[in-house]
């Protein structure tokens, strides 16, 4: 019998609660082990020498002054990484951006890596491998590499989705088309059309605890990896894969996660550590710097966006269309592609068409960002729709709500929509008091809405029940954020006890069945779904443990409250079992109690949000400061509204930071000019008010619970927001990301001049 | 290449070790001391991650050579529990969810601790700006000023108890 995903509406007892976390008192006294904090006997240091140039053929790299450097244990190129993924090209591309083959492809791009005893050592190490380079040209702009005559990053890369096929590699990996209708005759209709270009500049997820494992290699061919991840599954069969090691024969362990944000769900230098390890024979830590953080682990992309609406006097859009231009880094990607698909999703649209395109340059690999790709396609969406109630007389609100998605609508990306919340959320906006507070003088209030898809997965829970009643509650996804507590909670639930008589943990790989990232919003929805179906798992046997003990048959009992109960006149004088008694006597009834589940989280409920935003502008400095902020998003059910609460504010300030201060900057020479936090300027915080958050419940008709994702899409809505409320301030609209002092002063003084 | 020898007080305890001259005192506590809640987010003195007290005032341990803590006196956030009893801020981050991945947490207690030594009742404002040289990704910092702002009244009523005894 299949498990029954739908939505109960029960009544809660332990769901909701704002419980303290399992892991807070490790985490506020120093004894949380991340990254960079596990040792082990004989363990070495390693260090990554990283190319100069934006692209580079690699002519020659000569290790032997390093090698014979007295501390050096092991000195790697390309040629110990040997290609055996057996032409999968994805596999290749990850390998190929551990270690350099040939062709240095980005400024940070690494070519070869030293362990040695001590850092010392290895720093003089690095220093005498000799790397000759051919520098070849580079392309870091988007719309530059389109360009015919741009230097190819990629000369594997023919543009997919076009007929018929290429016969010349481009730097435009895909282009996909979504939406529905016909926008020509949709144009046609409309009263007033908009149109208009954007671009965002790329950015980091400034993670502030930078890649770091420690990898151990056996002589027997079997190894151990400790490692900051989003993912130690997906990292153990990756590093499998490209090391030619048995899945089984590799233990992965995932150290608490100083931060993530999608970031960690690529493999950047761990094969590099295991390889190191094996050549040394000795236990290698690897620790990313700030500057290699910045260089080479994945940002996410620069983008060029065109949007064009179209609408009726009385608000109705007719048509809307989107060409989305996304940079990749310097491999194949489908962010273009999921831009594209995101770009209307807040819309019921008659006539909707949007292309996205894939693109290479000589940039580090972009890796996802939060709800990826969604933020920049929103800011042109979102913009245009202002620019479009303007237009119309419109009221902004009034003008979304009219032409919001709901149940039944279908999606510009295709599917059509169950119970959704973006209308809920702009009418939230309409009653919020911080929509009728009074603003001064260089001040606006502006306000978006973002969407996410949101992610389920392959997920795998045990739960097994001690002697004493107590609960240990093992689970594969890794906690970013306060899911151990969400999860105990749910665990609690189920059984009818206390959020204290369970204590959650990760499992390392050799301790549980797959899991897969943490990543699409998914670790509380369906490791919250595990956990409930390995719960009821659990009762059944102690259903059958208590009928034993009372030798009844087993249909006669019923589990209440946290016990079982014996149903029925004949058993009426059977007081009821506890949890804790029937735990007790389970070595004499058949041994350990345990609940277990396996299943692929499907049905993740979309997401929905609208933000509110209030600036004030310097037009002296043409500085932004963010001067009230609120947060409207429907979690489906909030199991810990604290972390609920928290994801929103994360978000909104990731993308504050997006929308005012951070970019990178790359030179002429196709290097970057500020990989580091005091150039990389993110959100400190005296520079953000407290954000408001309002959680909405409209439940996933498909979670039991009725959860949804939380953790992506308030990072959509912000950069959208804030360039409508400094349009609203100033009178100028920002149609560059990041609005920073420079472009705001720029556009103040053509709009004075002009 | 000849280390040079570091007798310091960190936490109270008399401690020794040896390290090259250059090396920070960011990676002797975390590499040498096994104090690895002292955490490194950038080695620039930028993020925050890494500080310490150095004879009470408040540091970015990856700014400091090891050498030049000789005779002084060194706080991490390993000498904030006393007697087995968490200090009201650490207390405080927990309840009030001011943590989610938890690794700026140990720079954040040690500032604002620095903080409510100098300052028991700070405004939000003098939290705000007290705070800004610890980065945070996580939590847009809402929680964490809640948090310091309810540490610092839990402290004061403490010390006002205290006072009357």
């Amino acid at each position: 019998m299949g498990n029954d995903t739908s939505y109960t509406d029960q009544k809660f007892e332990q769901v909701g609660r704002r419980v303290r976390r399992p892991d807070g008192v490790d985490k506020v006294t120093g004894r949380a082990k991340y990254g960079a904090d596990a040792y082990a006997p004989g363990q070495l240091v390693g260090l990554i020498l990283r190319s100069p140039h934006a692209h580079a053929r690699i002519k020659k790299i000569d290790i032997s002054k390093a090698e014979k450097l007295p501390g050096v244990k092991a000195v790697v190129t390309c040629e110990d990484l040997p290609d055996l993924t057996g032409g999968n090209r994805g596999m290749m591309d990850i390998l190929e951006n551990c270690m350099a083959r040939g062709r240095a492809l980005y400024d940070g791009h690494a070519v070869a890596a030293v362990a040695a005893v001590d850092k010392t050592i290895a720093k003089q190490a690095l220093k005498l491998i000799k790397v000759t380079y051919e520098k070849l040209p580079h392309v870091t702009d988007v719309d530059e590499a389109m360009e015919a005559d741009a230097p190819v990053v990629q000369d594997f890369v023919f543009t997919s989705g076009v007929e018929p096929k290429p016969t010349k590699p481009s730097n435009v990996s895909g282009i996909s088309q979504f939406g529905h209708g016909d926008v020509d005759a949709g144009f046609a209709e409309a009263d007033v059309i908009v149109e208009k270009s954007y671009k965002t500049e790329q950015t980091h997820q400034g993670y502030i605890e930078p890649h770091a494992c420690l990898a151990n290699m056996s002589s027997d061919g079997s190894g151990e990896l400790w490692v900051t991840t989003q993912g130690h599954f997906v990292f153990r069969n990756v590093c499998s894969t490209l090391l030619g090691i048995d899945i089984a024969k590799l233990k992965v362990t995932a150290s608490e996660i100083g931060g993530g944000f999608g970031g960690k769900t690529h493999v950047w230098m761990e094969p590099v550590a295991l390889v190191l390890s094996r050549k040394a024979n000795r236990p290698v830590k690897l620790v990313m710097t700030r500057d290699e953080v910045f260089k080479a682990s994945g940002p996410t992309c620069s983008t060029s966006i065109d949007v064009k609406i179209g609408a009726k006097k009385d608000g109705t859009i007719t048509a809307a269309s989107a060409s989305l231009r996304y940079q990749n880094g310097a491999f194949p990607a489908n962010w273009g592609m999921i831009g594209a698909m995101t770009a209307y999703a807040c819309y019921d649209l008659k006539n909707v068409k949007t292309v996205g395109y894939d693109v290479l340059v000589n940039r580090p690999k972009v890796a996802a960002y939060r709800a990826p790709s969604a933020p920049m396609a929103a800011f042109g969406v979102e913009s245009t729709m202002d620019l479009m109630a303007g237009k119309l007389g419109m009221d902004p609100v009034e003008f979304r709500i009219k032409n919001a998605a709901k149940e039944g609508t279908r999606a510009s990306y295709g599917p059509v929509y169950g119970p959704i919340g973006i209308g809920p959320t702009l009418e939230a906006v309409k009653k919020h008091p911080h929509m009728r507070a009074k603003l001064k003088k260089n001040q606006g209030r502006g306000m978006a809405c973002g969407f996410w898809f949101n992610f389920g997965g392959q997920t795998c829970t045990d739960l097994n029940i001690g002697i004493d009643g107590t609960v240990s509650l093992t689970v594969g996804t890794i906690d970013v954020g306060g899911s151990r507590a969400s999860l105990s909670l749910i665990a609690a639930e189920e059984l009818g006890i206390d959020y204290e008589q369970v204590k959650a943990s990760v499992a390392d790989t050799a301790s549980l069945g797959h899991n897969d990232m943490t990543e699409g919003s998914r670790g509380t929805f369906s490791s919250g779904m595990a956990t409930i179906f390995a719960a009821r798992n659990a009762v059944e046997v102690m259903k059958g443990r208590a009928a034993k003990m009372w030798d009844i048959p087993v249909e006669d009992v019923v589990w209440e409250n946290g016990g079982a109960k014996a149903t029925g006149k004949a058993h009426s004088n059977l007081p009821p079992l506890t949890l804790k008694e029937i735990a007790a006597k389970s070595p004499q009834t058949g041994g350990p109690i345990a609940g277990h589940n396996e299943t692929v989280a499907d049905n993740a409920g979309v997401s929905f949000a609208s933000h509110i935003c209030d600036v004030e502008v310097d037009p002296e400095t043409g500085s932004t400061r963010v001067i009230r902020y609120t947060v409207i998003q429907d979690a489906g059910k909030a199991i810990h509204p604290d972390y609920v609460e928290g994801q929103f504010q994360g978000g909104a300030a990731q993308g504050i930071g997006w929308a005012l201060n951070e970019e990178y900057i790359y030179g002429k020479d196709g290097t970057l000019q500020n990989p580091g936090f005091l150039d990389y300027r993110i959100p400190v915080c005296s520079d953000l008010p407290f954000i408001d958050t309002e959680i909405l419940e409209i439940p996933n008709p498909n979670h039991p619970y009725g959860v949804r994702g939380v953790g992506e899409t308030s990072i959509v809505p912000p950069l959208a927001a804030i360039g409508n409320a400094v349009s609203n301030a100033v009178g100028v609209r920002l149609n560059h990301i990041p609005m920073s002092p420079p472009r705001i002063l720029k556009a103040l003084d053509e709009q004075a001049g002009g | 290449m000849s280390s040079v020898l570091v007798s310091t007080t960190i936490n109270g305890d008399p401690i020794e070790f040896a390290c090259p001259p250059e090396e920070t005192l960011l990676d002797s506590l975390r590499d040498r001391v096994g104090l690895t809640g002292v955490k490194e987010g950038c080695g620039t003195g930028d993020c925050g991650s890494c500080s310490v007290t150095l004879d009470g005032r408040l540091m970015c341990s990856c700014l400091v050579l090891s050498a030049e803590v000789e005779g002084r006196q060194v706080g991490t956030v390993e000498g904030m529990v006393e007697n087995g009893q968490l200090h009201p801020l650490q207390e405080s981050f927990i309840d009030n969810a001011a943590l989610q991945c938890g690794i700026c947490t140990p720079g954040f207690l040690i500032a604002a601790n620095a903080l409510l030594e100098r300052n028991p009742s700070p405004t939000e404002k003098e939290i705000r700006y007290a705070l800004a040289g610890n980065l945070c990704r996580c939590t847009g910092y809402d929680k964490i000023v809640r948090a310091v702002q309810v540490a610092s009244k839990e402290m004061r009523k403490k010390s006002k108890k205290t006072k009357k005894k």
